[in-house]
Parts: C-alpha cells; structure tokens; sequence
C-alpha cells in the first residue's frame, strides 16, 4: 500500500477542495488503506460545505472505533466522547444550544451496540441531530469482533465458526423508532450519499443515514472479500429503491441489498416541541 | 414568571433548595433521570428552569444524562444532573471525560443504602469512595458535604463556582436524610449571592490553544459557535486538545489535571470546628452524620470526655493537612459516617500510626445514634 497524501504534495495554487474543513496538522489519517471511512467523512465534509451554513453553527461528535475519529479531523467545534455516547453529547448540545446543527459520525458498534439505547430515544424524540453511521459490519478498530451488525455467518475474531447472530435492519430500527430522515447509500456512491447528508443536516428533526464502507482489514480479510470485491459488491449488488418499505431493507448481498431515501416525513423536533409548549416560543 | 432568585425564607426540603441553589448559581441546563431519592431535584429543575430560559430534558438512563451535561456545558452553560447511587455507577465513565476534557458541571448524589438497589428509601453515606475513586485512571475531584436543606442552597452554589473556576465535575454528596428533610432556607437576595463564571478566552480564535493553562493552572474555556474550532477528546491530549499517544503528554497533561485541585487546597477545603480548641479527642464527620456528631460531642463534655468536632463540609479533596496537624496533639479520632468505614480510613491514613482511628459507622438506613459515638470515646480513649 502506498503511503497516505501529506500536505506538501498538494500544491499551494491548488488547495484540497475542502482544506477549510479539515484540520490538516493532523493529516495523515488513521484510516487503512481500503477502507470507505474517509470516502463518507468526505461526502459529510462536502455535504456540509454544500449547504453553505457557517461553520460556526455546526458541531460534530464522535463516540470511539475508527469512524469515531472523524471529530479529530474535521476543523470546526468537535467532540470526541466515550464509547457509544456521541448522541446524549449531541443531544446536550441540540437542547441547550439549538441553533446548533449538530452531526454525529460514528460507527456501527458504537451507535448500535453500546449506544443502541441513545439511537433509539433519540430517533424517538426527534431530536434534530442528523446521525451518519459508518456501518463496515464489525468492530475494526479493536481488531475485527462480531457487532450488532456482522451478517449471519460471516466470520470474526469472536466468531471464527460464523456470526450465530442476525444483525440490525439500521433503516427498519431508525424508522420504528421515529427517525423522520432515513437513507441509505454505500461509501462508493459518493453523489448520493452527499446529496442525502446535505438534505439531512436540512433536515428539520431526526435524520439517520446508514454508509455501508468496507473493512478489508478486520472484515473482508476474514471472508474473503478483498477491497476491490468490496466495491463490487456495492456496485453490481445494490438498487435504488426510494421509499422502500423498511422491512425490505435487511442486508444480504447474495440478493440486492436496496439502497435509497426511505423515509422524510416532517413532524415537530423536540427542542421546537419544548420550546413551544415550556419557553414560550413560537414555530415559524 | 419566578425569578432565578426567590429572595426571602422558605420551609422546603434539601432536594428542592439544592434545585433552587443551581437556578441561582445560574444553571440553564439539566439532564435527568428519575431515581428514589433525588428525583425531586429534576422534578424541581423540570418546573423551574423555563422560568429563567433554562431547558430540562429526561434522558433515557443516568449515562445519558451525565453525557448531555458534557455536550451543554460546551455550549457555554453550567449544567447539572441529580442521581442517588445505581445511577452514580452508571455516570462513572462519564466523570472520568469531564474530567479529562475539563468540562465543568455539577453532578447531585443524593445517597442511599447500597450495594445494588439497597435501600432506595433510606440515607447512608456509602458513596463516598465511589466519589473518589469511581471513574478509572488517577483523578483529583471535588466533593462536598451538606448537611442541611439550608446548606444544600449554598453548598449548590458553591459547587457551581467551583466547578467554573476549575473547569471540573463537583459533586454534592448529600443523602436521603438531608435530601428529604425540610427546613428553613433562607434565600438572600440576589446581590449577595456570589456566584462565578468560566473565564472565556480573549486570544484571538486563530491557533487558540483550548487547554493551555492560565496562570491559576487552568484554561479559558471556549464554547461552542464562538469561531475556535476546539477538539475536546477523551483521548491523552496536548494543549490543543489533539490526542497525543506519548508518556511525555500523559505525564504533562495529568500533572496539569491533578495540580488544578492539589495547589488550590487552600481554596476548595472548607471545614468547621466545635470545640477543638482544648478537644483530646476528635469526633471527624460530614453531612448528615455531622448532624448527631455535634450532639455526640456535648453529651461527651457533659460526662467530662475532652471531645471536639472536625465538620468536613468539603470531603474531596481530603484535608490531609488538618487532620495530620490534630494527629500531633489530641489522642485519637472517631468518625461518624454512615458506611461500614470510609472515610474514616482516610483520617486513619492522615492519623498514621501517631494515635488512633475508629469508626463510629452505620450499615445504612438511619443516623448514628450520638450514644454509640460517646460509648467508643470511652471505651476507646
């Protein structure tokens, strides 16, 4: 593997589109080679430029595992929290500063294992946070564990037999549990997954958006799926269903895995609803 | 509309001055979790923080709770969040990243009996080393001890302060009895009530360095949307808040958190004395066991026993100085505590091997009878 891009080969007359946002004394990333973390950080990064809102109304955090270093790259007010706490964080910051378009990026283990309880209150409230959930089937940073999301089967570090669990429908659990923005797409749909992360953050109350990303590492070593395989699958593999219906949306790539916005329903968001009804505020 | 400050004299409970305590320190966000027997502090933080454009919000479980604490802190607010022990538990890792990010905010321990559910209904002291010692990896902390409805007011506010100046959690580390009394609080005006803020950064926000120390060994605090761009991590970091994984930056970094606590002792222990002046003996206590210690004391002067009273009103950090002072002129002390032996293991620590240390300790679920101190005081000494 070839060595990560530093700052000097980029030449001056030509900055990195999106240097504004990246803290660059921090550049090169932890990222392996291979893996669709930074694609999707990107696709954030420009979603988030795209949207033209000040960098100063916004905040991102983070919980722990690769995705959840994403905070420790992007320049503006950013948190790197505890394992599976990104979202009561967030939360804090939504309801005490509301102005605040607050993103949460982070992980798959880290938003659905061990703070699979915050996701779903979360969602439930409609809290107006948009969460952007790298999902790369496994626990990668502590070296490749079952997660809540490994497919049935695959192999890992703690189930070199095979996954004897089922994993999450992410868009199924963020949908019953009251997300008002579900989506979709893979870290090679790069357009889409911008398009969707800008109209998330503008997104009034709860968005979720799941990015598939491979692992070649800790995931695609153990089941023989090498990167490129990887990018295969998410091309050749997956269809664009709009409004699918969730209980569709299970991931098996031996079938189609679907991918597309599923749900974007408007309904008051907790700090309009607390305003409203305890400050005396009133919804435009 | 009430306002933050509800000047004049109340009959209320020590859960409730303690919620007023905070709206008059300033607090403009909680996050709650209902738990038998500090739930009316969120009750009364629920009714009243609109009143000043606070915001309330239930979190689904103490871990939570203690986290939207951190995220609203960093918006510029002093937060603050109540709980008894299985939610102190929970709130541990929590503490450990206020503590290491330096996010002030204060954290309510109304008390219970314990281990596990316990005594939901019923006061002990037991959460005590919990208060120390609960979150991994070495830390100083604050603690304090109320121990009245009235002192619940104030010590809140104290909390507050101290929490800003420092940039740390304070614990107030009340219990059921004193959560649940009622008494007379007075609520001064609102001139006389001090109260301190962070001190925000006047630097420019290009190359802002977040946890560079001031001179008192702690930061000016940014909040969020002011144009610094912080990165706050739990991670080992330098003064620019980036992780740096070197025993170098470990070293410099927890030399910084500990010394913010060890070199203001001055500053953040208080403590009360009755008759130590010629005491021989000394009865070491706290919150609500202070209560019946005072009555311990004269009921030991009336049988001609030279008792006096070390009242620790703060707790963390540990006056070690006091009690090593005392150590070289009395014959003992006994601390009143109710717990199987907690502090009292640190006066025994401070006491050395100089003169010796007993409790005076409760299971939990009531106060220790003032009989029971005056019975080791003589059999003892």
């Amino acid at each position: 593997m070839g060595k990560p891009a530093l700052k000097e080969v980029i030449p001056e007359s030509h900055p990195h589109p999106l240097e504004d946002l990246v803290r660059m004394d921090r550049i090169p990333h932890i990222w392996c080679s291979g893996c669709g973390t930074g694609s999707i950080f990107t696709a954030c990064l420009t979603a988030m430029k795209n949207t033209g809102i000040d960098y100063n109304d916004f905040a991102m955090v983070s919980g722990i595992g690769c995705s959840g270093r994403g905070a420790g790259y992007i320049n503006i007010d950013s948190f790197h929290t505890t394992h599976g706490r990104a979202i009561p964080f967030a939360t804090g910051i939504k309801m005490a500063k509301p102005e605040t378009n607050v993103i949460v990026f982070s992980g798959d283990g880290d938003l659905f294992a061990i703070g699979g309880n915050h996701f779903i209150h979360a969602a439930r409230r409609n809290m107006d946070i948009t969460v952007i959930c790298v999902n790369n089937f496994i626990y990668g940073m502590t070296g490749g564990q079952a997660a809540a999301t490994t497919p049935h089967n695959a192999r890992s570090s703690t189930t070199m037999g095979g996954n004897p669990e089922s994993p999450f429908n992410l868009p199924l659990l963020a949908y019953a549990a009251g997300a008002t923005y579900v989506a979709r797409w893979t870290m090679l749909h790069s357009r889409d997954l911008t398009d969707s992360i800008e109209e998330a953050i503008n997104h009034k109350g709860f968005s979720f958006i799941e990015a598939l990303s491979p692992c070649p590492i800790n995931y695609g070593r153990r089941n023989k799926e090498k990167p490129l395989d990887s990018l295969k699958l998410y091309h050749d593999r997956t269809i664009i269903k709009n409004n699918a219906d969730p209980g569709e949306l299970a991931i098996d790539f031996r079938k189609k895995v679907i991918l597309g916005k599923f749900v974007d329903v408007e309904k008051p968001c907790h700090d309009e609803e607390y305003g409203r009804m305890y400050l005396g505020e009133t919804n435009e | 509309m009430k306002p933050a400050v509800l000047t004049g004299k109340h009959f209320i409970n020590g859960d409730i001055a303690c919620a007023e305590g905070a709206i008059a320190a300033g607090c403009l966000f909680f996050g709650g979790y209902p738990i038998t027997p500090a739930t009316e502090v969120a009750e009364h933080m629920s009714e009243r923080l609109p009143h000043v454009g606070g915001t309330y919000i239930q979190m689904e479980d103490e871990i939570a709770a203690m986290t939207s604490i951190l995220g609203g802190a960093w918006t510029g607010k002093k937060t603050m969040t109540a709980t008894s022990g299985p939610g102190f538990s929970l709130m541990m890792e929590t503490v450990g990243l206020a503590v290491v990010t330096e996010t002030p905010c204060v954290v309510v321990n109304v008390q219970r009996g314990g281990p596990s559910t316990g005594l939901p209904t019923q006061g002990a002291q037991a959460d005590m080393m919990q208060a120390k010692w609960g979150s991994h990896g070495d830390y100083e902390i604050i603690a304090l001890a109320p121990s009245s409805p009235q002192e619940m007011f104030d010590l809140t506010i104290t909390a507050f302060n101290l929490s800003e100046k420092y940039r740390t959690p304070v614990f107030i580390m009340s219990d059921e009895i004193v959560g649940h009394m009622s008494e007379k609080v007075v609520i001064p005006e609102p001139e006389a009530i001090k109260t301190f803020s962070r001190v925000a950064p006047d630097q420019p926000t290009e190359n802002f360095l977040p946890f560079k120390p001031g001179p008192n060994g702690v930061a000016p605090m940014p909040a969020i949307g002011e144009g610094y761009k912080v990165h706050v991590t739990g991670l080992t970091h330098d003064e620019k808040g980036y992780p740096v994984m070197s025993v170098d930056t470990q070293a410099e970094m927890m030399e910084r958190l500990m010394g913010k606590i060890r070199n203001n002792l001055d500053d953040i222990i208080m403590t009360e004395s009755y008759l130590l002046e010629d005491a021989e003996v000394v009865v070491v206590s706290y919150g609500v066991s202070s209560r019946t210690s005072y009555t311990a004391v004269d009921m030991a002067r009336k049988q001609g026993i030279k008792a006096g009273l070390l009242r620790l009103i703060t707790v963390w950090p540990f006056p070690d100085q006091i009690i090593k002072d005392l150590a070289l002129r009395v014959k003992g002390f006994v601390t009143v505590e109710i717990n199987m032996g907690q502090i009292s293991r640190e006066v025994e620590r401070c006491a050395g091997y100089r003169v010796p240390s007993y409790l005076a300790g409760h299971p939990g679920g009531a106060v220790v009878p003032p009989e029971e101190v005056v019975q080791i005081l003589k059999e003892a000494f």
